[in-house]
């Protein structure tokens, strides 16, 4: 093994001006990635970040690691064809509410049942912002833009939900303001094997200005945002404003708490992010403003089998079993004869 | 028993016919192994419905297999048939009208009952006009095989699936042919099914045996050996040969193969047989569609293996902004195409080189790649090692144009020297101190390859246009400029890596007849008929489509007419009016079946008439 340098934050950060829209919520994420890299002692040359169109998917360009800024949609098949080349790299996949879910839906949904090794993270601010503000498909309904002078009348996707029903072992949901949050849920990710998907609520200060503004702004989050922690309870709110979740055959009651209630007595529902199936994570996924908290953090966490890990087993048993093939067995095994 | 008479011939065309379930094409099979394995030259032509089962006994539902076989070299399926075997009333119908004057036609008897001639859309019994034209061998096959296995204890229609192996065992009597390779196929196959297995040994026989007892069969054929080169050979299909070609690949290249593919008529089988090579290390990844497929095949050439992706048209077409990405990107990738019929959905089953002017023109801007194509079921092998050596020296995107017919049919491939294979080990870049991502080599304008993992050669590439020099974003118009004239030199520039071509002929005169892709074998032969009747005409064949050789317009010069063949509209022969300002002229057969052999002799001849 080579000696090990211990990288800083500068070794992460490319030679290119960064070209996002001044106060663009992808700073943030971008610096909050750039430190968060040095932590994860992984070797500089064994990163790669991935990304497809649209503003997010500029990240790779200023990533002093591998990248590969590719189609529209479409990163998840690159980054799949990368870790199956190659299972020792650490792979990134940088994409946008529009990118994943719009043109890319197809491919994120069979890259997250794959369970392959990487970290997807979704910059989701609900618009097309590299096309200049038009809708997007995690838009509210109603919502107008550019396309929708009217308002639109799509009926908008759940990032989180649409990851958890493609069969996504770990989902999780940050926001681009909090960037001890994000970092914390950035590095669970990068540890979990398999797909980790990361919905970051970012905002769009030129098209969408403001759309996250509850969660984002620090004064009104914890009232807006519950902080989802394993074997903590489902509890939120200020002082004063205390409010917890009940969970019963799928029926979420939001049940008031006094300062000093203990949540547990009042039957407050204790976060479990390694549930086998789906189906709380989903029900906690779905909640919204006004009626409910957004829950961010780790929704799901669970292990399975990781794709690539199988292929190369399944290649490795060939082998074992019938020999490592050569040109010789390829060209002349089978029904052949020789003419003199 | 009267003894029978033998005749010798040296030339054989028969086609098995029946219902799509009547198991024509393991028939067909069957018999091309042997006949190959005895010696005869032969060249298939299977043709089956794209429904798995159509409606029994209907015309819609029939599949056939065609072989031709000779005790001379013969490199294409033949247009008319000797023999004929039909199962059922549907089966002759379609096939009827291919069979020569006086030729053989075997039925199943038990299956011309009115019911199945209805379907057949025969309003009445075809069969006493046929006995005047043809030799009819009314066989009740059906019935003839419940009898031989009256005594095995199977269902009758467990026993009726037998009937297709009492009409090879007739056929192996009619040609003279050992069993020994159909029995120990049947081992293989049924080896765990006693019954099953003793049903088709049994029925094989009794079809054998019929032919020897049966009067209205006086005479069976010898097909000599034919005298082909010396050598070990195997019988091959092109697609068999293309999923060779791309495992060898991986290992005279010293370099993971990984295969992203999408199920498509007729590039499925690549797929399905790479999938059984993971002990030669190929990575097969069956995509969630033709799009991903390709994006798979690319991001695993930028993580520094060999990508591949296997498609036919309306997947090809899907995948062609990630191919722009790969020309754009300079990532080596190796895409094989196995054209059918279109445009659409087209012919899924058919035959057609209706993708040659997609892959020249098929993407957004200037995208330019190279393009090769095979000419017979075995060259698929050799072309596509070819691919990945320009792919990679070059490191761009290379486009193989196999087709339907190439991928399914057969003929006996001399099997290459393993010490003849070039071994090119991929050599990726490792230097950091000399790395720059579009720093080009001089000679082949080829930029480095350098993927993750490789210390001190970090670096990021995309769709958007790069530096010249850095290989950084760049959005600087003469810079755009200068990038779309290096790409184009790249690949032009490839032309001094590629053989001239040979003619075949005289290097001037009045007709010179030009052919890519499968139709080699079908223009060869009607070339040698041409001649055999005094006729004087040459002929080259490209395998290389872009860049083309580079004594291809000298060559084109030296002729008063050149007529292109070519199953599609006219495709080759506008690149080539275009690009060489010759009168070049079309020759499209656009039937979904390959080029015939007579049709082109008589349009060389109709040229030679007018010219004399």
């Amino acid at each position: 093994m080579a000696e090990t340098i211990q990288l800083t934050r500068k070794d992460f950060v490319s030679d290119q001006d960064v070209r996002w829209c001044p106060g663009c919520g992808d700073y943030a994420i971008l610096s909050s990635i750039q430190k968060l890299m040095p932590e994860l002692g992984v070797p500089k040359e064994d990163i790669l970040f991935i990304s497809g169109i649209g503003c997010s998917s500029r990240f790779p360009y200023y990533m002093n690691t591998y990248g590969f800024h590719t189609v529209h949609g479409r990163a998840p098949a690159f980054a799949s064809g990368a870790i199956v080349s190659n299972p020792d790299l650490s792979v990134w996949l940088i994409t946008g509410d529009g990118d994943g879910l719009s043109i890319g839906g197809n491919h994120l949904l069979h890259t997250l049942r794959r369970n392959l090794n990487m970290q997807i993270l979704l910059f989701n601010n609900r618009i097309y912002g590299l096309t200049k503000g038009q809708y997007s498909p995690t838009s509210k309904e109603g919502t107008k833009a550019k396309t929708t002078p009217d308002g639109s009348i799509d009926h908008p996707v759940c990032p989180a939900t649409f990851a958890l029903g493609s069969g996504a072992t770990f989902v999780a949901r940050t926001v681009d303001t909090d960037l001890k949050h994000m970092s914390m849920v950035f590095k669970r990710a990068a540890e979990h094997p398999g797909a980790a998907f990361v919905e970051i609520f970012q905002n769009c200060v030129i098209f969408n200005d403001k759309e996250w503004e509850e969660i984002e702004d620090k004064k009104t989050r914890p009232d807006a945002a519950l902080k989802l922690e394993h074997g903590e309870p489902l509890v939120w709110g200020s002082s004063g404003n205390r409010k917890g979740i009940k969970m019963r055959n799928g029926i979420v009651s939001v049940i008031e708490l006094s300062d000093d209630d203990d949540p547990a007595e009042k039957g407050i529902r204790i976060h479990d992010e390694r549930m086998p199936t789906p189906g709380y994570a989903t029900i906690l996924s779905s909640l919204t403003r006004p009626d409910y908290p957004m829950p961010i953090g780790v929704l799901r966490a669970v292990e399975s089998s990781v794709y690539e890990d199988d292929l190369i087993g399944q290649i490795d048993a060939a082998k074992e079993q019938r020999g490592e093939g050569t040109l010789e067995d390829l060209l002349y095994s089978g029904d052949t004869w020789t003419v003199e | 028993m009267a003894t029978k008479r033998v005749e010798e011939v040296n030339d054989i065309t028969i086609r098995f016919s029946g219902d799509s379930g009547d198991g024509m094409q393991l028939t067909g099979m069957n018999f091309t192994e042997t006949t190959a394995l005895v010696g005869n030259d032969v060249s298939t032509l299977p043709d089956y419905p794209a429904e798995i089962r159509a409606p029994a006994g209907t015309l819609a539902g029939v599949s056939g297999f065609q072989v031709h076989f000779s005790s001379r070299p013969s490199h294409a399926p033949s247009d008319y048939l000797d023999a004929l075997v039909a199962m059922n009333p549907a089966a002759l119908k379609n096939n009827i009208g291919d069979v020569l004057p006086n030729g053989l036609v075997i039925i199943n008897s038990d299956s011309f009952k009115k019911a199945n001639l209805v379907k057949a859309e025969y309003l009445e019994d075809p069969l006493p006009d046929l006995r005047e034209r043809f030799q009819v061998i009314e066989i009740a096959i059906t019935k003839l095989t419940r009898e031989a296995l009256k005594d095995i204890d199977l269902s009758s229609k467990e026993k009726d699936r037998c009937k297709n192996i009492f009409a090879l065992g007739l056929t192996y009597w009619l040609y003279n042919r050992p069993m020994e390779f159909t029995q120990t196929w049947l081992n293989q196959k049924f080896g765990k099914n006693q019954a099953v297995l003793e049903a088709n040994l049994t029925t094989l026989n009794a079809g054998y045996f019929l032919g020897e007892t049966l009067e209205a069969l006086p005479v069976s054929y010898v097909i000599h050996k034919a005298k082909i080169e010396p050598g070990t050979y195997r019988n091959i299909m092109g697609n068999q040969a293309t999923a060779m070609g791309i495992a060898a690949a991986g290992h005279l290249m010293e370099c993971d193969v990984v295969l992203g593919a999408y199920p498509i008529t007729p590039a499925t089988d690549i797929l399905q047989e790479l999938a059984k090579y993971k002990h030669f290390g190929v990575k097969t990844f069956q995509a969630e569609d033709e799009i991903a497929a390709a994006g798979i095949a690319v991001g695993a050439s930028f993580a520094g293996k060999l990508g591949v992706c296997t498609t036919s048209g309306p997947g090809y077409v899907l995948k062609q902004e990630i191919v722009n990405l790969a020309v754009m990107t300079e990532l080596p990738l190796v895409l094989i195409d196995v054209q059918r019929g279109g445009p659409s959905t087209g012919l899924p089953t058919k035959v057609e080189q209706s993708d040659l002017l997609l892959a020249l023109y098929g993407r957004n801007s200037d995208s330019p790649m190279p393009v090769l194509a095979p000419s017979s079921p075995g060259d698929c092998f050799t072309i596509v090692l070819e691919a990945f050596r320009l792919a990679v020296k070059y490191m761009t995107p290379v486009t193989v144009l196999s087709d339907g017919y190439l991928a399914n049919s057969s003929e006996p491939w001399k099997l290459p020297e393993i010490e003849s294979l070039v071994r090119a080990p991929v050599k990726h870049h490792k230097d950091a101190e000399t790395f720059s991502p579009y720093k080009r080599d001089p000679e082949t304008l080829a930029r480095p390859w350098a993927p993750p993992g490789t210390a001190g050669c970090e670096h990021r590439i995309g769709g958007i246009e790069k530096d010249y020099e850095t290989g950084d974003v760049s959005y600087d118009n003469n810079n755009h400029h200068k990038m779309m004239e290096v790409r184009a030199a790249k690949i032009a520039g490839m032309v001094r890596d590629i053989p001239d071509l040979e003619i075949n002929g005289p290097e001037s005169g009045k007709l010179l007849i030009v052919g890519w892709g499968n139709t080699e074998g079908a223009i060869n032969e009607a070339i040698k008929e041409a001649r055999e009747e005094g006729m004087e005409v040459s002929s080259i064949h490209l395998r290389h489509l872009n860049p083309f050789p580079a004594n291809l317009g000298e060559i084109l010069k030296g002729f008063e007419r050149i007529v292109v063949p070519e199953l599609n509209m006219g495709q080759l022969v506008h690149l080539l009016r275009s690009e060489f300002l010759v009168p070049a002229e079309r020759y499209s057969k656009v039937a979904g079946r390959p080029l015939r052999v007579h049709e082109l002799l008589k349009h060389i001849t109709d040229i030679l008439k007018d010219e004399a």
